[in-house]
């Protein structure tokens, strides 16, 4: 009886869950007409017009190819330098250690919007504006520091007599880190570069204020379709799809460690 | 056992320091200084004192008044989602299954959401929520329920809330799973031996176990809605009117629409303050807990 409760209880969400998903699926693979004709549960003419026009139009494949240049740029920098921090927060303690540590957390919750405008100044005179590295770079305010959360979280799970014991075997510290450390914290990396590529991939504000032509990303291109000729409904359904995928490849990769993710390594 | 003091430490955080110093307090100097100053037109900027500031948190001057209306919407909005996601993401998570394939299944669709563009979450529900060509609008309507987010405020308040639930739930809903696993089975089985009822189960067992999760839940979410900005800019643009104009939607306008930056700069530091305060808060709060379990 509780069991039953439970997979009801589930089953519901999931559909509340997947119900516009589906609206959107389902209006990807219609005609214009028929969108605007009737309301169908389900495609009648079946068309893959939308997606042909997406895969053939520089201007909206480019827009693809932009905004996974920047997230993976973004994913890269941000764990990479977010390692040693994490280290560093997790074993010592050092002079302004838990300011520092408030301060960087302090910019994961600044709301980009405030950002919006200086960013876009500051970028056009150091010449970075419309182009991938701006965005990159720009993401970096809350991928950097929410990589070190999520970094710290996972190092302090692992025993510290790992480290002194490596270093009575005469193990350098460089040689320790790579060699030892590193595969020990690999979920933790991989968990970590799931949160950077994730947050980078749906942030919008800020990749659309930096970019114009050059580098715009797949968001941007999106805004074309509500131009002069009226909206093109199934093509912007179309566009919408296709921007789930890579979320949806790379949460594969991180299933099993997903809720440990969720909960930033500290469960 | 106690952190070993190190100040060398502090090379190890140095990559993190330039990077964040880059993309962070350089940018925030420039907003620093537009707040202080003025302008005629054509770049002549003189220095303004704290004017700006002033109008802002004087709810009789037009944009104070603006500012503050915001600010009441957004803290009430932030209040609503976390009364409803937190409740209902412990509740997704108590029935997600616990053995099988069905495991991974049901985390990875929980997570499907989270993975949407925020610009795509809003299209997906812009025409979701349409009379004419969404199902929810077009069964609602057919139901007699005189629906119209982009008319009446109601209907577009409802609109972004259930938006911002279908699509933030699952975030509480892992972390609550995460906290859940971590609970041994030991707890379970002595819980049935002393005959416990499922809610006593739950209130004795389980929720003190969520509560370190939940507090990280309730800040992700309390920030997430205080700043959102793009998911509603699509859905209803701030309006009917200015109904659904949250700080960050009111802040874009007046700063990148209307290129007002003396306003816009102290909107955005004082937004940004506010913003900092409540952290700082949950914070503290979380480090206490922290400290407590080290105990």
């Amino acid at each position: 009886m509780r069991l039953n409760g439970r997979s009801l209880g589930i089953t519901a969400y999931l559909v509340v869950l997947i119900l516009p998903i589906y609206w959107l699926l389902n209006m990807s693979f219609k005609t214009n007409d028929e969108i605007l004709s009737r309301l169908s549960l389900w495609p009648h003419q079946l068309t893959l017009a939308n997606y042909a026009h997406i895969f053939n139009d520089p201007a909206w494949y480019l827009g693809f190819l932009h905004s996974i240049e920047y997230v993976t740029i973004n994913t890269v920098i941000s764990v990479t330098v977010a390692l040693p921090a994490a280290y560093a927060f997790s074993r010592y303690r050092f002079i302004g250690d838990k300011h520092l540590f408030f301060w960087l957390l302090s910019n994961l919750m600044a709301p980009p919007a405030v950002y919006a405008m200086p960013f876009f100044n500051f970028y056009y005179s150091i010449h970075l504006f419309d182009t991938v590295w701006a965005v990159a770079l720009a993401h970096c305010l809350f991928n950097v520091p929410l990589a070190v959360w999520i970094l710290e979280g996972f190092i302090s799970g692992v025993p510290r007599e790992i480290d002194e014991t490596a270093a009575l075997d005469g193990y350098s510290f460089p040689r320790f880190f790579v060699r030892i450390f590193l595969p020990l914290i690999g979920n933790g990396i991989g968990v970590a570069a799931f949160f950077c590529f994730m947050f980078s991939w749906i942030e919008q504000l800020l990749a659309t204020t930096l970019t114009t032509v050059n580098a715009k990303p797949i968001a941007a291109v999106m805004t074309r379709v509500y131009s002069a000729a009226g909206m093109d409904w199934g093509l912007l359904a179309a566009a919408g799809v296709l921007t789930m995928i890579p979320g949806a490849v790379v949460i594969w990769f991180v299933r099993n460690h997903i809720a440990k993710g969720f909960a930033l390594g500290r469960v | 056992m106690e952190k070993a003091i190190n100040n060398r430490a502090w090379f190890f955080v140095l990559p993190v320091l330039v990077f964040v110093l880059f993309s962070s307090l350089v940018p925030l100097m420039t907003v620093i200084n537009y707040s202080v100053q003025d302008t005629m037109g054509q770049n002549n900027f003189f220095f303004n004192g704290i004017a700006w500031f002033q109008n802002l948190l004087d709810p009789t001057t037009d944009i104070g008044g603006r500012f503050a209306a915001a600010l009441v919407r957004n803290l009430l909005f932030s209040f609503v989602v976390l009364l409803i996601e937190l409740p209902l993401g412990v509740g997704a998570a108590l029935c997600i299954p616990r053995h099988g394939w069905k495991v991974g299944a049901t985390l990875v669709l929980i997570a499907l959401p989270l993975l949407i563009p925020y610009n795509v979450v809003g299209t997906i529900w812009q025409i979701f929520a349409r009379a004419d060509i969404g199902l929810l609008g077009y069964v609602l309507t057919h139901l007699g329920i005189a629906y119209n987010d982009t008319q009446d405020p109601t209907s577009a308040w409802a609109t972004i809330l259930v938006m911002d639930v279908w699509h933030w739930t699952g975030m509480v809903a892992l972390l609550a799973y995460a906290g859940l696993k971590s609970i041994p089975d030991a707890f379970y089985q002595a819980a049935r031996i002393d005959g416990a009822g499922r809610w006593s189960v739950f209130r004795n067992i389980e929720l003190p176990k969520l509560q370190k999760v939940l507090v990280i839940a309730v800040l992700l979410r309390f920030m997430g809605s205080f700043m959102i900005y793009t998911e509603p800019s699509i859905v209803t643009g701030g309006g009917p009117g200015e109904s659904t104009s949250f700080l960050s939607l009111d802040l874009v306008k007046i700063a990148l629409g209307q290129v007002d930056l003396g306003n816009g700069a102290a909107m955005s530091l004082v937004y940004n303050l506010i913003t900092l305060t409540i952290c700082w808060v949950f914070f503290t709060v979380m480090t206490q807990l922290d400290r407590r379990k080290d105990v």
